[in-house]
């Protein structure tokens, strides 16, 4: 599939966005301290920003209230609902800390539960879809989830949390470890299906329902150029990037974060408070690898027509 | 609206034969040409006539080669053959198009079980198209918005076309019969009784979406060899000489077999 920047950045952002106001929601914060009402502001900002970011890849966004509609069936329009929804107990929150210096854990745990919901929503968008073996398995919104707790927790304490060296700064520490190593736990089994998903129960002969005569194999495209298929759904990366990119991904976005915070429990404060904000970033860097491979690893099932697993589409 | 059905009035759908289609694309641009002028808005093309042409097509040919068993190239074991393969929307039953799209815009009918898009209500997320696994779903880039095949809902019902017009334009157009239009609800129809006796098939049965649309096999075909029995018509040429008798012995010695 296409990795759309606009969808990347979308589910990286708010899912961080989500994380960190789950993390404020859940009571975890002074909400007359100033880092609090800063952490606020950032969490609603980011969440703002992504889901804008989503409607930046629609052919008439000038109609996208139209995308509220359909939460019968649509888990996009569920999404949509949801954000904008998810949105009033955060924003009455914020503005509680914000003009009010106080909190209310009712609303809170309200809000944290939306704000998981709304990611759960985002990611069954990718996993409801029958059409992209890879994305259609549980192992989805377990990793949408889990990325969007890690980062959001990162993010709260390595910018608004504790001062690093105190005591509630390590327990964090220790608790994003434990969420870190998890999360690539989850992750690794998601990469295991995907690497197996391949065209699930799909395959050429089954696409043009001529297998019992033999071997199919795509003789001629019915374009000569690209079109909004090829462009599209037969995105295809070459083995050697996407081998080259993983590592990257795994670099930024788990080993470099683990080993800086480790680092930051055993050196001088101030010195770790910079290796925490370091970490966080990269584990930031490395959730863009990650969901770019996600897209752009992922094979559907269109790519049948296009020659399947042959090289027949021009790479990249 | 995207809601499904539960069940619809008639199934108006395509049978496409196979063994028939020559690959003559006639269909394709018959298609573009009422589409264009028809229903919603222009399909529009980007770059027509520069480098890199592309555009929005709501029925495609494919060809395919089938390589028998223990083949590695057409033709290099058995009997080996091409497939032309047309491919357009197949008006599924449990079609995904329609309950992914968010807006409703994206809808099947009741009445006939044709899938539509309502323009005026399509934002262009391209979800549908994600879903549908044959590809039947085009993004119209000039309008954003999505382009399907809407079996030509503006022909099939349209009273200021003489009988004989009111079919699909591709059907309508196809130079070699090779589709065919009808109810395939209704088990007496024409193209009921087509899919019945030629063992007409469903694209992809594994995604459960239940397409309408079918497709009748290629033919079993008699092996190269049994051609033997149709005789070629013998010229006499007993009375060549010189050059003219050397050609046609060589001739008649490396073509016996095939020209016999
Ligand atoms: S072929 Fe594709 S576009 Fe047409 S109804 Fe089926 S899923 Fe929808
Ligand atoms: S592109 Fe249009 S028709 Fe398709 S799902 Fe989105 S809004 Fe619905």
């Amino acid at each position: 599939m296409h990795p759309a920047l606009s969808v990347i950045a979308f589910t990286v952002l708010s899912g961080a966005g989500y994380g960190l106001a789950l993390v404020l929601a859940l009571g975890h914060g002074n909400p007359a301290h100033l880092p609090t009402k800063f952490a606020w502001v950032t969490a609603l900002v980011l969440i703002a920003v992504g889901l804008m970011s989503s409607t930046l890849h629609l052919g008439n966004p000038q109609r996208a209230w139209r995308a509220f509609s359909q939460w019968k069936t649509s888990w996009l329009s569920r999404e949509g609902c949801m954000a904008v929804a998810t949105f009033v107990p955060l924003t009455i929150l914020a503005a509680m800390s914000i003009l009010g210096d106080t909190f209310n854990l009712l609303l809170g745990y309200i809000g944290g539960i939306m704000c998981m919901i709304t990611v759960y929503c985002t990611a069954m968008i990718y996993a409801s879809l029958r059409t992209v073996p890879q994305w259609h398995t549980r192992w989805t919104p377990a990793v949408y989830l889990l990325f969007a707790l890690t980062s959001g927790t990162m993010l709260y304490f390595a910018f608004f949390g504790r001062e690093a060296g105190s005591d509630s700064n390590r327990i964090w520490v220790w608790l994003t470890l434990v969420f870190l190593v998890v999360t690539w736990a989850v992750k690794f089994m998601w990469l295991r299906h995907a690497s197996a998903a391949g065209y699930g129960a799909s395959s050429m002969e089954s696409a043009t329902g001529l297998g019992n005569l033999g071997r199919v194999r795509l003789l001629e495209r019915p374009h000569a150029m690209e079109n909004y298929l090829t462009r599209e759904m037969a995105f295809r990366i070459a083995r050697k990037h996407r081998e080259r990119l993983s590592l990257i991904g795994a670099m930024l976005g788990a080993v470099l974060p683990f080993v800086l915070l480790v680092i930051s429990l055993m050196v001088a404060p101030a010195l770790g408070g910079f290796l925490q904000v370091v970490a966080t970033i990269s584990l930031l860097a490395g959730l863009f690898v990650e969901r770019w491979l996600f897209f752009a690893t992922a094979k559907h099932a269109v790519g049948l027509y296009y020659g399947g697993e042959e090289k027949l589409v021009p790479a990249e | 609206m995207t809601q499904l059905p539960t069940t619809t009035d008639k199934k108006l759908g395509l049978v496409i034969d196979l063994d028939t289609c020559v690959g003559c694309h006639a269909c394709v641009i018959s298609c573009k040409e009422w589409n264009t002028a028809g229903y919603g808005t222009a399909l529009s093309d980007q770059d027509p006539y520069g480098a890199e042409p592309s555009g929005s097509f709501l029925n495609r040919i494919h060809t395919f080669e089938i390589v028998p068993d223990g083949g590695e190239v057409i033709g290099s074991a058995g009997e080996a053959r091409v497939v032309h393969f047309p491919k357009s929307c197949l008006h599924c039953e449990d079609a995904p198009c329609v309950t992914v799209c968010p807006t409703g815009a994206s809808y099947k009918r009741a009445a006939d079980g044709i899938v539509l898009v309502d323009e005026d209500m399509c934002i262009g997320c391209g979800l549908c198209a994600w879903s549908c696994a044959y590809g039947a779903r085009e993004m119209d880039l000039a309008e954003g918005v999505m382009k399907k095949c809407t079996l030509c809902v503006d022909r099939i019902y349209n009273e200021d076309l003489e009988e004989i017009d009111r079919v699909p334009s591709c059907v309508r157009t196809c130079p070699a019969g090779a589709r065919h239009y009808g109810d395939l609800g209704d088990p007496s129809s024409d193209v009921s009784v087509l899919v019945r006796e030629r063992g007409g098939f469903d694209l992809m049965p594994e995604q459960g979406n239940k397409p309408v649309n079918k497709y009748l096999p290629p033919r079993e075909r008699s092996a190269l060899g049994s051609a033997a029995s149709v005789p070629a018509v013998q010229e006499d040429t007993s009375d060549a000489t010189g050059l003219l008798a050397w050609i046609d012995r060589a001739l008649s010695g490396g073509s016996a077999k095939g020209a016999s």
